[in-house]
């Protein structure tokens, strides 16, 4: 059966194929006829954003939070530039996109013609791959291929852009069955020799730790599930970077939480002190090494990671390991079951009692008041508030993002959408507007701080439009928080622009949005604000007005190794060198 | 502990597993690198070396399998052990890169590049470039009553040489089109 369309008409079919549901985007010339054909179907839900960049985070919270890919549809020039900041964001996070961009009529390319940029120069060093299709027969292929190359290996955003003239020509469509293999197919199994050496070092390790990235989560709730059962069956301790939590649960007895710069301490002096990191699926960033000459310095160090480029580009590793988290952890159980299921029980008890120790230095703890509001006073509420149910948390960057990753728990994985690598502020409102659109019946919380949430505030009009009960919960400290704090820790305490002037009265903007909110600045108060929050049937701003000059505590500074954590003000004194402040 | 007593740096993707990966010392490296030939492709792998700060001393690119849409980059880079590792490794995840070849590494390569060298003089200097191009089996491909266009291939180190001679010689201009590399044998 010939099946011969329009470009437009293909992008529709195409995206039915691939399983697509929901496609966010906001439309402009050069992609009317794709919107002409979006209008004339039932399938796909279009969400109308109010910025593009609203879209690309969006389909990160929508990627992230059900494991398919997020799509996007934009127009040409500004429509493409608006959506950079989101596809470096989801390239940095390895978040599978897929974003159809618009582009000028082929015979205009080139020549500056109106809303015309060379779109897939611009994105080429931000996404996985992208193409620019200049053949309407080469269309349905593409946008397959497009799904394949975001969704396989370490995934990551594509983008494909689409003349109008492309869009309006008539061609065969191929289905996603039909195209020929993909050339792009990387390793899933990891090397069984090296898995079997891994686990000859585990039945000897006596002071074992296994740390966890975004890529367990990336690899299917399957990897979660076996790392659950390596973790409780070899009694090992286990941490995780901020795009891991909730691999492994946070209610789970193994857990040390989470590593690096504003880690737990018993995560980090865990790292320092272990005889056998084993990664998986983390990626040695800044944010967790500390200063590289220093991390870790007596372990023998296992990594695997699907990407080949992860391993030895920041740390040199002893075990590489390049494959699938998901596979390997099904040939590492396997190896070490039929082995005989040993660990080095006494040795293991021993360094248990030493994270023991570590851990009673209660690294978190904060002096609460009675008079205002402290940040993490305000997450041990919501926590407390929100547990037991099916909840989703998103964040935007900075102190607050911090502070949740310390204070909420999350026992299960996709459950917890932050940007992590390109720390977008900005991230959050719209995240968890997508979240909530895969979700509809979900608790879906944005824990944000003032100054972020205003980057992209402009989609509340987005949650309001379509219903999505999302609950905005910000700490409100008229300051850029993160900003401040190191201004003060690095820069002797001379604030520059890091306040923030001239906020808008956060209930009356929900309000003139058409949701509601509320504002709560006494402790007494808040239980009951977040329970209004929780309770009310719609998107909701609950504006915490917090202590303004907390600081996030424990933090390593930068140039600095995990042994060398500020536990809290009183190590500040002295503790960070002018040398840290070149770095980030 | 560690009682494998595994080779610091050991990596499965290396062909040399036996180098200091903390050596911090810079080597030349010659890499084949096999590509879909699809537009933007050299774009992709130049933007990678721009983007990540890795060297380029040479770079050549042409289709070398039409029917399988198939071209050929030859790279020479620079960069300790570590770096060159990154280098093939990063450029392995560009989806349409095919193959990554180290030629500096998997045994044995012949190595060649062309040049084209604009020499000006009279009198004796213009004897004494004809007579050391001959020595260096260059040929005349352009000749006026004042000017020589040499041409030469050979070895990158071959052309430096010809041109570190005939500058004093009257060497105006030079055009060179970067190495092109294979595998010795088969």
């Amino acid at each position: 059966m010939s099946r011969v369309m329009t470009g437009a008409k293909m992008v529709v079919e195409a995206l039915r194929d691939q399983g697509v549901d929901t496609v966010f985007g906001y439309p402009g010339g050069a992609v009317l006829p794709i919107y002409d054909e979006l209008f004339q179907q039932n399938d796909i839900t279009h969400v109308l954003v109010r910025h593009e960049q609203g879209a690309v985070h969006m389909a990160e919270g929508y990627a992230r939070s059900t494991g398919k890919p997020g799509v996007v549809l934009v127009t040409s020039g500004p429509g493409a530039t608006n959506a950079v900041t989101g596809l470096t964001d989801a390239l940095l996070d390895s978040i599978p996109l897929v974003v159809i961009s618009g582009q000028v009529p082929t015979f205009l390319i080139g020549t500056d013609g109106f809303q015309e940029a060379d779109t897939v120069g611009i994105t080429r060093p931000c996404t996985k791959h992208n193409w620019l299709v200049r053949d309407t027969a080469q269309l349905s292929q593409t946008i397959h291929k497009g799904f394949h190359v975001a969704t396989s290996g370490r995934p990551g955003p594509v983008l494909i852009d689409i003349p109008k003239d492309v869009q309006f020509a008539e061609a065969e469509y191929v289905g996603p069955k039909q195209i020929e293999p993909a050339t792009y197919q990387p390793v899933r199994k990891g090397d069984i020799n090296i898995i079997t050496q891994l686990v000859e070092l585990m039945e000897k390790a006596e002071r074992p730790i296994i740390y966890t990235g975004g890529g367990v989560i990336n690899s299917g709730t399957g990897a979660s599930q076996l790392l659950r059962e390596l973790v409780d069956g070899t009694g090992f301790p286990v941490t995780s970077t901020l795009m891991g939590l909730g691999a492994y649960p946070a209610s789970g007895r193994n857990w040390l939480g989470m590593l690096g710069m504003h880690g737990l301490y018993e995560a980090n002096l865990a790292m320092h002190g272990c005889d056998l990191m084993i990664n998986m699926g983390a990626r040695f960033d800044d944010r967790i090494t500390g200063r590289v000459a220093d991390f870790s310095p007596g372990s023998i160090k296992a990594h695997v990671d699907i990407d080949p480029s992860s391993i030895n580009k920041v740390i040199h590793v002893d075990l590489p390991i390049v494959g699938d988290v998901g596979h390997v952890l099904e040939d590492m159980l396997k190896v070490w079951k039929s082995r005989g299921r040993k660990v080095n029980s006494a040795a293991l008890g021993k360094w248990w009692e030493k994270i023991e120790g570590w851990r009673s230095k209660n690294c978190l703890a904060y002096r609460g008041s009675d008079t205002i509001i402290k940040p993490q006073h305000a997450l041990e509420r919501l926590e407390a508030l929100t547990k037991g149910r099916d909840r989703y948390i998103t964040t935007e960057v900075g102190q607050h993002q911090m502070w949740a990753a310390q204070y909420l728990h999350f026992d299960q994985p996709n459950r917890w959408m932050t940007s992590g690598g390109l720390g977008t502020m900005g991230y959050g409102l719209p995240a968890s507007i997508g979240v909530q659109m895969a979700h509809p019946d979900a608790l879906v919380i944005n824990v944000a701080g003032d100054a972020s949430w205003l980057m992209n505030m402009q989609e509340m009009g987005t949650a309001v439009q379509f219903r999505l009960p999302v609950k905005q919960f910000i700490l409100n400290n008229e300051r850029l928080g993160m900003v401040r704090q190191w201004q003060q820790l690095l820069h002797g305490e001379r604030y520059s622009q890091s306040w923030s002037d001239s906020l808008p009265d956060f209930v009356k903007l929900a309000e003139a949005f058409g949701c509601a909110g509320a504002v709560v600045r006494d402790p007494a108060d808040l239980d009951a604000a977040i329970q209004q929050m929780l309770d009310y049937d719609g998107p909701f701003i609950l504006d915490v007005l917090v202590e303004k000059h907390e600081n996030c505590f424990p933090m390593i500074p930068s140039g600095k190794p995990h042994n060398e954590m500020l536990l809290g003000e009183a190590d500040t004194d002295g503790a960070i060198q002018s040398g840290g402040a070149v770095l980030v | 502990m560690n009682a494998l007593n595994i080779q610091k740096g050991a990596t499965s993707h290396s062909a040399y597993d036996l180098r200091d990966p903390h050596s911090q010392v810079e080597e030349s490296h010659t890499l084949a690198v096999l590509v879909e030939n699809e537009p933007g492709v050299l774009a992709r792998v130049i933007g990678l070396f721009a983007g990540r700060g890795y060297n380029i001393d040479s770079l050549t690119v042409a289709e070398v399998d039409h029917t399988g849409h198939r071209s050929r980059i030859t790279v020479v880079t620079r960069g300790t052990p570590a770096v060159i590792e990154q280098i093939k490794a990063q450029l392995g995840r560009i989806v349409p890169v095919h193959e990554v070849h180290d030629l500096t590494v998997e045994g044995p390569s012949v190595e060649r590049e062309l040049g084209l060298f604009k020499v000006s003089g009279k009198g004796d200097k213009r004897v004494e470039a004809l007579r050391i191009a001959e020595i260096f089996r260059a040929n005349v491909v352009d000749s006026t009553l004042e000017s020589f266009v040499f041409e030469m291939t050979g070895t990158p180190a071959k052309l430096d040489a010809f041109a570190e001679l005939m500058q004093p010689l009257g060497l105006i201009d030079l055009a060179r089109t970067g190495v092109a590399a294979l595998a010795r044998g088969v």
